[in-house]
C-alpha cells in the first residue's frame, strides 16, 4: 500500500511536470468535435441524432492518443527496467500509473463532455448520462488501451500499431457508451446500459493491470 | 510430447500424408454435393448456395482465433515453444477465412438484402474479428524476437477471444436484422437434412484443411527455430522431409 | 547449491539474439564477498547477460539459480540507463526507486554522498549525464543489498567519482555483498573477470 501510494504521487507529479501531457488530449477532444458541425452539417436535428456518436468517438481517440507515450519516457530513460525488477508485482505500480493517468487525462474529457454535449444540441437531459458514461468508460479504455501500449513500448512505431491493436478492443465499450447516450437523448431509462458499461469496467479493472504487467514483462524480453 | 518442436515435426510427417488427402477430398465432396446436388432454397432459389463456402469459412475463421486465444494461454503461461509456433501458423489462414468469410456474406447480401453491406450483428462481428486477427499479424511482424513476437501477440489473441465473446453480445444488442441461427449441431435443425449434410461435410472439410495449413506452417517455422540443432541438421542432410 | 556463501550459478547458459549467438556453455559460481567485472567488446553480449541474471530476458538456454527463492527482495539492479526521469528532482527520483525496491535509507545522506549536495531538488532535465547516473548510483550508498547487479556504471563519472566508486564496491564485497558489473575499469586486484567474445564466454581471473 505504501509502494502504491507513493508510486501515485510520483506519476501524478510526472505527468503535472508535463502539461502537454495533460492538455493535448483535451484539446484534441474539443477539436475533433468541433470539426463535426463543419463537416456534416450545423442543422441542430442532424447534430443531435450524430452526437452521441461523435462525442464517444472523439473520447476514445483522445484517450488512445494519450496512451502512446504512457510507457515511452519510463522505458527510454530505464525506469521500467527497475520498475520490473523490483520486489514488488508491477502490478502495483502499473496500477497507480493507469489511476494517475486517467485522474489527469481521462476525467478532464468527462468534466468537459457536458459542455460539448450541449453545443452538439443534445437535450439538456442526456449530458448528465453523457458524463456518466464516459465517467464508467473512458478508465475501461485507458486499461485496455495500456495493455496495446504495453505490447508496443520498445517499438517506435507510434500510434498507427497501438491504434490497430487497440481499437478493436474498443468497439463494446464504444457500443454502450453510445448507446447510453442515445437512449438518453431519446428519452429512454438507460440505467440497464449503464450497468453493463460498469460490469465492462468491472472486467477491465480486475484482469486488466495483469494484462498490462504481463505485456511490460513480454516487452523487456520474457 | 507434442510440446516439444523434434517429436511435433516427426508427428505431423506421419499425420500429414492422410490428413491431406482426406481433407480435401471431404471439402471437395461437400462442396460438389452442396454447389451441383443439395436442392433449391425455396425463398432463396440457388443464390444461397454460396452458404457452403460462406459458413464454413465463418466457424473456421472464429475457431481459428479461439485457437490462437488458447495458444496464447499456453505461451505466456506455461512458455511452451510449440504454442509460441502455434501463434504464428494459426493466424494467417484464420485472417483469410475471416476475409472470405466477409466477402461471399456480401455477395449473398445482394440478392437477398438487396445490398452488398449491411450493418447486421454477423457481417460486424466478423469484421471485427478480421480486425483482430490483423492486429495479431500486424504485431508478429513488427517484433524482431520470434518468440517475444509470438508471446506477445498471444497476450494480444487471450485479451481478444475476451473481446470477441463480447462484441458478439455488444454487436446484437444494437441490431439484428440477420436471419435467426438455423443451423444446431445439437438440437432441433431448421435447416433441411438435404442441405444440412453437404454444409456439415464442406464445414468438416475446411476445418480439415486448416489443420493441414496449420501443421505445414508449424513444421517450416520449426524448421527455422531449430535451424542449429543437430536433429534438423541431420534431417537436411540427409534429404529426408 | 556447493555452499552457503553461493550466491548465483549459472549453469551452461546460453543467448541467442537476432540470428547470433551471444554466448553459450557459460556455467560459474559466484560467492559473497566477490566482485565480477564481465567485459567484451560492444555488442558482445554484456547487457543482455545482466539483464538475463535480473530476470528482465527470458530468452536463454541452461540455468540460473540465485541463493534464494525472493532473491529480487536482495537484489540492487542498476540499468544500461539511470532509471532518472527529467522531470523530477534527484531526490523524487531516488524516493521512488527506494519505494519501489523497499530500500531503506536516507536518501540526503546518499546524494550528498555521491556530491550531489544542492542539486537536490534541481530538475534531472537540467543535470549533465554524469548527475543522472550519480543519481542512480546513489542507491549504493543506501540500506545494502546482497547482491549488485551494474551495467555500466561508470559511464559518464569523473575521476574522482571513479575512484569513490571502485572503494564504494570493494567495501560492499567485504561486507558480504557479491558485485557483478560490466565496465573495461577494474576496480581493483582480487576481481573476477569474465570475458565474452565471439559467441564464447571464458573467466579470466
Amino acid at each position: 500500500m505504501n509502494t502504491f501510494r507513493a508510486a501515485l504521487g510520483r506519476e501524478l507529479l510526472v505527468l503535472w511536470r508535463s502539461p502537454a501531457e495533460i492538455i493535448n488530449p483535451l484539446f484534441f477532444f474539443v477539436m475533433v468535435i468541433s470539426l463535426f458541425p463543419l463537416a456534416i452539417s450545423p442543422k441542430p436535428e442532424l447534430l443531435a441524432t450524430v452526437a452521441p456518436g461523435v462525442l464517444w468517438v472523439a473520447a476514445l481517440l483522445a484517450v488512445m492518443l494519450s496512451l502512446d507515450g504512457l510507457f515511452r519516457r519510463d522505458q527510454e530513460s530505464g525506469v521500467l527496467d527497475m520498475l520490473l525488477t523490483a520486489p514488488v508485482i508491477p502490478v502495483v505500480p502499473v496500477l497507480a500509473k493507469l489511476l494517475a493517468h486517467w485522474l489527469l487525462t481521462g476525467l478532464p474529457l468527462v468534466l468537459i463532455s457536458p459542455l460539448l454535449g450541449h453545443m452538439l444540441q443534445l437535450p439538456d437531459g442526456a449530458l448528465g448520462t453523457v458524463m456518466l458514461s464516459l465517467l464508467l468508460g473512458t478508465p475501461a479504455l485507458t486499461i485496455v488501451g495500456a495493455i496495446g501500449a504495453a505490447l508496443t513500448v520498445g517499438l517506435n512505431r507510434g500510434g498507427i500499431l497501438l491504434a490497430v491493436l487497440v481499437l478493436p478492443l474498443y468497439i463494446p465499450v464504444l457500443i454502450f457508451g453510445a448507446g447510453a447516450v442515445s437512449a438518453a437523448a431519446g428519452g429512454a431509462n438507460v440505467g440497464g446500459i449503464l450497468a453493463i458499461l460498469g460490469a465492462l469496467l468491472a472486467l477491465t479493472i480486475s484482469l486488466g493491470p495483469l494484462a498490462v504487467s504481463a505485456g511490460l514483462k513480454i516487452s523487456s524480453g520474457n | 510430447m507434442l510440446g516439444s518442436p523434434r517429436y511435433f515435426y516427426t508427428f505431423s510427417s506421419r499425420v500429414l500424408p492422410w490428413l491431406t488427402p482426406i481433407a480435401l477430398l471431404t471439402l471437395a465432396a461437400g462442396l460438389v454435393w452442396g454447389l451441383a446436388f443439395a436442392p433449391a432454397d425455396y425463398q432463396q432459389g440457388n443464390s444461397y448456395r454460396i452458404i457452403f463456402i460462406h459458413v464454413p469459412a465463418s466457424s473456421g475463421a472464429l475457431m481459428g482465433y479461439m485457437a490462437l486465444g488458447v495458444s496464447g494461454l499456453v505461451a505466456v503461461v506455461w512458455r511452451m515453444k510449440m504454442a509460441e509456433v502455434m501463434l504464428k501458423s494459426i493466424a494467417p489462414f484464420g485472417a483469410a477465412l475471416a476475409a472470405i468469410s466477409l466477402v461471399t456474406g456480401a455477395l449473398w447480401g445482394k440478392p437477398t438484402w438487396g445490398t452488398y453491406w449491411q450493418w447486421d450483428a454477423r457481417m460486424t462481428s466478423m469484421l471485427i474479428l478480421l480486425f483482430m486477427y490483423v492486429g495479431v499479424i500486424a504485431l508478429q511482424a513488427v517484433i524482431r524476437d520470434p518468440r517475444q513476437a509470438a508471446r506477445a501477440a498471444g497476450l494480444l489473441a487471450m485479451v481478444g477471444v475476451i473481446n470477441v465473446v463480447i462484441v458478439k453480445y455488444s454487436v446484437e444488442w444494437v441490431q439484428t436484422l440477420h436471419q435467426g441461427s438455423t443451423l444446431k449441431m445439437f438440437g432441433e435443425s431448421t435447416i433441411d437434412p438435404a442441405m444440412k449434410y453437404p454444409l456439415l461435410l464442406s464445414m468438416l472439410g475446411l476445418w480439415l484443411l486448416y489443420a493441414v495449413n496449420v501443421l505445414l506452417r508449424a513444421r517450416t517455422e520449426v524448421l527455422w527455430r531449430e535451424r542449429r540443432s543437430k536433429w534438423v541438421s541431420k534431417r537436411v542432410k540427409e534429404g529426408e522431409h | 547449491m556447493s555452499d552457503s556463501s553461493t550466491r548465483l550459478e549459472l549453469v551452461q547458459l546460453g543467448c541467442e539474439r537476432d540470428d547470433r549467438m551471444l554466448f553459450s556453455g557459460l556455467s560459474l559460481t559466484a560467492r559473497a564477498g566477490e566482485i565480477w567485472q564481465i567485459t567484451g567488446a560492444n555488442g558482445a553480449g554484456k547487457t543482455t547477460l545482466l539483464r538475463i541474471l535480473v530476470g528482465l530476458h527470458g530468452f536463454f538456454e541452461g540455468e540460473r539459480r540465485w541463493w534464494q527463492p525472493q532473491w529480487q527482495q536482495d537484489l540492487l539492479y542498476l540499468g544500461h540507463q539511470p532509471g532518472v526521469r527529467e522531470e523530477l528532482n534527484p531526490l523524487e527520483n531516488l524516493r521512488y526507486a527506494c519505494a519501489l525496491n523497499h530500500q531503506a535509507g536516507d536518501p540526503m545522506a546518499a546524494l550528498a554522498a555521491v556530491g550531489l549536495r544542492g542539486f537536490e531538488d534541481v530538475p534531472a532535465a537540467h543535470l549533465s549525464a554524469g548527475q543522472k547516473r550519480r543519481v542512480a548510483l546513489a542507491r549504493l550508498w543506501l540500506q545494502r543489498k546482497a547482491v549488485w547487479v551494474l551495467d555500466e556504471p561508470y559511464t559518464a563519472i569523473d575521476q574522482d567519482g571513479v575512484a569513490q566508486l571502485d572503494a564504494q564496491m570493494q567495501q560492499a564485497a567485504e561486507a558480504g555483498s557479491l558485485v557483478i558489473y560490466t565496465s573495461h575499469h577494474r576496480v581493483g586486484d582480487g576481481v573476477q573477470r569474465l570475458h565474452l567474445e565471439n559467441g564464447r564466454a571464458e573467466v579470466v581471473s
